[in-house]
């Protein structure tokens, strides 16, 4: 009986109006399909994620085949095929830093406004005079401490202040942007350090250094997510924080560190980006939330927590890039590039709430009608 | 029942002088004659027979009964009924036509109002907006809200409930008021049959008589009612016949309510003999052994005072008591979900940090809290992962989940509980409500759980399920865990436990073994100067 009470499932609340039967048909419908049958790796568990990034890349190579169909004449020199999908990783590498761990925040019930604040910060602190006199190293260790304790401070305030995370990394954005700007005197502070710089234009094999960084923290974040006690947690915390509670889980504690790995993320993003414009100023990064979000979102992670892949992340971060290349070889404006982005992120929430459920069944009764 | 006599009065009187076409006894619904039948109805999903050949009868102005365990196809029939599944194969007759309903929209215009457990309510509009909601009276694009206002006072009239205001807020009425909203929206749909999905798990005790009498004068009216419930002593009073479900099978139809001896039944049910089994206590409980948890003058201003109590390892303790005593709070505070205020906690005489879940639990606690779903459960992640919630970190090796191991001894525990079903990779979701307690209590099975503390272990959970739960928590005990009980059943905790506590208004009025006490008393101390809220006005 109690399917029918399924009223805290965390799906339901983003998507339903309230007065409609408690069940949303095709919710429960696809529940009960799944429960059916054999599970192969297509249906069963991590099969919904996987049916997802597939959708994804579906995206992806849509939007490859307008390039060609646009552009015929840069598309048909395969050397300046094979440079554009660099060009293409590299304009991704910052912002897939920054939403991997925008994903986990979110994942794990959360949200953080503040990472383009803390990016910021992070790459003025890491380039003021003082900090450059401490070399490479130096400005790496300030950028990753000061992105760190941002991130700290924010779970802090969330967890133990009990402020609402909206309000708290709000809050932040504002006081962070404020204090990289008295930082940096509201002057673009120029890094003269060689390492640094070289980041962004070193190539190993033929492909930039930001790309191995963004795949670096990729690997690291999926590992974390779907291999470790902490993503265990994550997932839990976000799902059910009061089960989580009450199996023992510190649910207090782990929001503070999911605060802290988002603000470490941008710490490297800040270094990655600092090596970009061989300078920092108070107004880098400007939007980044939006961007890690929007990514995070159209990579199926649920706003409401308890549910999301790294890879749908990453794919969505490099959709976003891709429509941003796509205008630039057609040589668009950037104000009909953001129109696009908007209604590429609501027609892909939509596409994953009704088509994949109608899709599912779809597969289930066919599945049925073969037996 | 008095309420019986006393009540049909009101609403009849107020009925006749309506002015709106409302829900007057269908001129052509003559008692007796059949409103809905069904024929041989199956439904499939994928892998699961979910209907298996459902026959049901149900004539105007009865109450028809639905019994069967959990998993025996109840909430996929009611689907099927209020249009949310369409049958495979099989006929649904609705009024003499056979009918396929394309949506619940399309079952609600035809005259088929289903009542959930959990209501659907919206709880910031008023009642009449609720009453009304989707289809309210408008006059050119404006909603006639006297019109309205009016209409669901006759409405509620009708139900016997003319003192609830309809510009009152939802959010401000208690359960019982919210299921007589309920109801006024299935009525201001001229519904002809209404399914009441377990109406009584949500009410208090005092309140079911008042559920029963809007029942009796909906009947009286010559609607059809399709009563579920799993309390057969309900069934008795209210039901006038029976149909039992098994596997997706009908396997009675139309037995009377009143006289089939509950041995058939529950035999139809399960296919076994026996009601409720409570497995034997041992001989003589293990008295030697020192205290496991010792509770020291407990207090929590305005939920309970100055409890005291132990448990001893393979004891179980039951708590008999109203919602509204204390003892659920009582339980979550020794549990360090709340703090107390005074008192102490200690576990095998080491006092445990106050308000930290998680010394409790490295101290061998575990806790099967109230609300499965919203306290308990992941419901989107799989079995094997709910169960492990409290232990994944120990199967781990340095920060690294080991799944597999996971998985087997998830499926460990599913084989000792009978899960069904048994494969742990399907998301907890897709259980059934007495499943889905397995899977709580089995998540403190795995680990060093010294203590399991049980909030209504048996809520929602049919009588198949329960005995298999009861035998569960019996084992334990005779591994030498300790169970401390809280349950609104007294034949559960009289019958379960070895020692009883019973509390009343937040504190500890009687303890005793549990043989020393019978149901009366029980009942009789727990109700004692409870005048209870008087909530159902």
């Amino acid at each position: 009986m109690s399917d029918v009470t399924d009223t805290s499932t965390p799906e339901r609340p983003a998507q339903l109006p309230a007065q409609s039967p408690p069940v949303d048909p095709a919710e429960t419908a696809a529940a009960e399909q799944r429960a059916g049958g054999r599970l192969s790796w297509w249906r069963g568990e991590g099969g919904e994620g996987a049916r997802r990034n597939l959708w994804l890349i579906g995206v992806l190579v849509a939007l490859i085949v307008i390039g060609v169909i646009t552009r015929p004449d840069l598309y048909g020199d395969s050397s300046w095929v094979w440079s554009n999908i660099l060009v293409i990783l590299k304009l991704a590498s910052v912002v897939g830093v920054v939403t991997v761990g925008m994903t986990f925040v979110i994942i794990g019930g959360g949200i953080d406004l503040s990472v383009g604040a803390i990016v910021a910060l992070a790459g003025v602190w890491a380039t003021t005079v003082a900090t450059q006199s401490y070399g490479a190293g130096g400005m790496i260790f300030c950028a990753l401490a000061v992105g760190l304790c941002v991130g700290l401070v924010n779970g802090v305030l969330i967890s133990y202040g009990r402020l609402v995370p909206f309000i708290a990394t709000l809050a932040m954005l504002v006081a962070a942007r404020g204090l990289a700007a008295e930082l940096s005197d509201k002057q673009t502070q120029v890094s003269d350090n060689a390492t640094i710089n070289g980041i962004a234009s070193t190539n190993l094999f033929g492909i930039p250094l930001l790309v191995y960084i963004l795949a670096a923290v990729v690997l690291a974040g999926w590992v974390l997510l779907n291999r470790t006690t902490f993503g265990r947690r994550t997932v839990a915390v976000g799902g059910n924080p009061e089960a989580a509670r009450l199996a023992g889980i510190d649910v207090k504690r782990h929001t503070v560190l999911l605060y802290a790995l988002s603000g470490l993320c941008c710490g490297i993003a800040a270094i990655m980006l600092t090596a970009q414009a061989t300078s920092a100023q108070a107004a880098m990064a400007n939007l980044y939330e939006l961007d890690a979000i929007a990514a995070a979102i159209i990579g199926g992670t649920l706003l409401s927590g308890g549910r999301g892949t790294i890879i749908g992340s990453l794919l969505g971060v490099i959709i976003f890039s891709t429509i941003t290349n796509l205008f630039a070889i057609n040589g668009l404006t950037t104000e009909a590039q953001n129109m696009v982005k908007g209604g590429i992120i609501v027609a892909a929430v939509l596409v994953q709430q009704v088509q994949f459920r109608s899709l599912t069944q779809f597969l289930g009764r066919n599945r049925l009608t073969t037996n | 029942m008095t309420e019986r006599e006393a009540s049909p009065t009101g609403g009849s009187a107020e009925g006749g002088s309506v002015d709106a076409p409302l829900v007057e006894a269908p001129a052509d619904a003559v008692a007796g004659e059949v409103v809905l039948r069904l024929t041989d109805v199956v439904k499939t999903f994928p892998g699961v027979r979910a209907l298996d050949g459902v026959q049901l009868e149900v004539r105007a102005g009865e109450v028809h009964c639905l019994l069967g365990q959990n998993g025996a196809g109840k909430s996929t029939l009611i689907k099927v009924l209020s249009g949310v599944h369409r049958p495979d194969a099989g006929q649904v007759e609705w009024r003499g036509d056979p009918v396929t309903f394309a949506n619940p929209q399309a079952a609600m215009r035809a005259g088929i109002a289903t009542i959930y457990q959990e209501l659907d309510l919206v709880e910031d509009l008023s009642v009449g907006e609720n009453a009304f909601l989707g289809h309210e009276p408008r006059r050119f694009g404006f909603v006639r809200r006297g019109h309205m206002a009016r209409r669901t006072r006759q409405i509620l009239g009708r139900l016997g409930h003319a003192e609830i205001p309809p510009n009152r807020m939802v959010r401000a009425l208690p359960a019982a008021g919210k299921q007589v909203v309920s109801m006024a929206r299935a009525l201001s749909h001229e519904a002809r049959l209404i399914i009441m999905d377990e109406p009584s798990a949500v009410l208090a005790h005092d309140e079911v008589g008042n559920l029963f009498r809007i029942i009796r004068e909906l009947t009286a009216q010559g609607i059809a009612v399709i009563y579920i419930s799993h309390r057969l002593e309900e069934i008795r009073e209210i039901g006038d016949r029976v149909t039992v479900l098994k596997d997706g099978r009908t396997t009675a139809a139309n037995l009377p309510a009143r006289d089939t001896p509950t041995r058939d039944l529950v035999n139809r049910m399960t296919g076994r003999t026996i009601e409720y089994v409570f497995p034997e206590r041992p001989v003589a409980a293990t008295t030697a052994d020192a205290d496991l948890l010792e509770v020291e003058g407990l207090t929590r201003a305005g939920e309970f005072a100055d409890v005291s109590l132990r448990v001893r390892p393979g004891e179980i303790v039951g708590i008999a008591g109203l919602v509204g005593s204390g003892r659920s709070e009582l339980l979550e505070t020794i549990y360090g979900a709340r703090r107390p205020e005074a008192g102490t906690v200690r576990m095998a005489g080491r006092a445990l940090r106050p308000g930290s879940v998680g010394a409790a639990v490295r101290a061998g606690m575990g806790m099967a809290p109230e609300e499965r779903k919203s306290q308990a459960l992941l419901l989107g992640e799989p079995i094997y992962r709910n169960v492990t919630l409290a232990t994944f970190a120990r199967y781990a090796r340095a920060g690294f989940t080991d799944t597999g191991r996971e998985r087997a001894e998830a499926d460990r525990v599913a084989e000792s509980l009978e899960l069904r079903p048994r494969d742990v990779r399907r998301p907890v979701r897709t259980l059934s409500g007495g499943n889905q307690q397995k899977v709580v209590v089995g998540r403190w099975l795995l680990g060093d759980t010294r203590l399991l503390l049980l909030d209504e272990p048996t809520r929602g959970v049919d009588v198949g399920a329960r005995a298999e739960l009861y035998q569960v928590i019996r084992t334990l005990a005779e591994r030498g865990v300790g169970v401390l009980l809280v349950s609104s059943e007294v034949p559960e905790v009289l019958g379960l436990a070895d020692r009883v506590l019973v509390m009343r208004e937040g504190r500890v009025v009687r303890e005793a073994p549990a043989g020393e006490l019978d149901e009366n008393t029980v009942l009789d101390l727990v109700m004692a100067g409870s005048l209870m809220e008087g909530a159902a006005a």
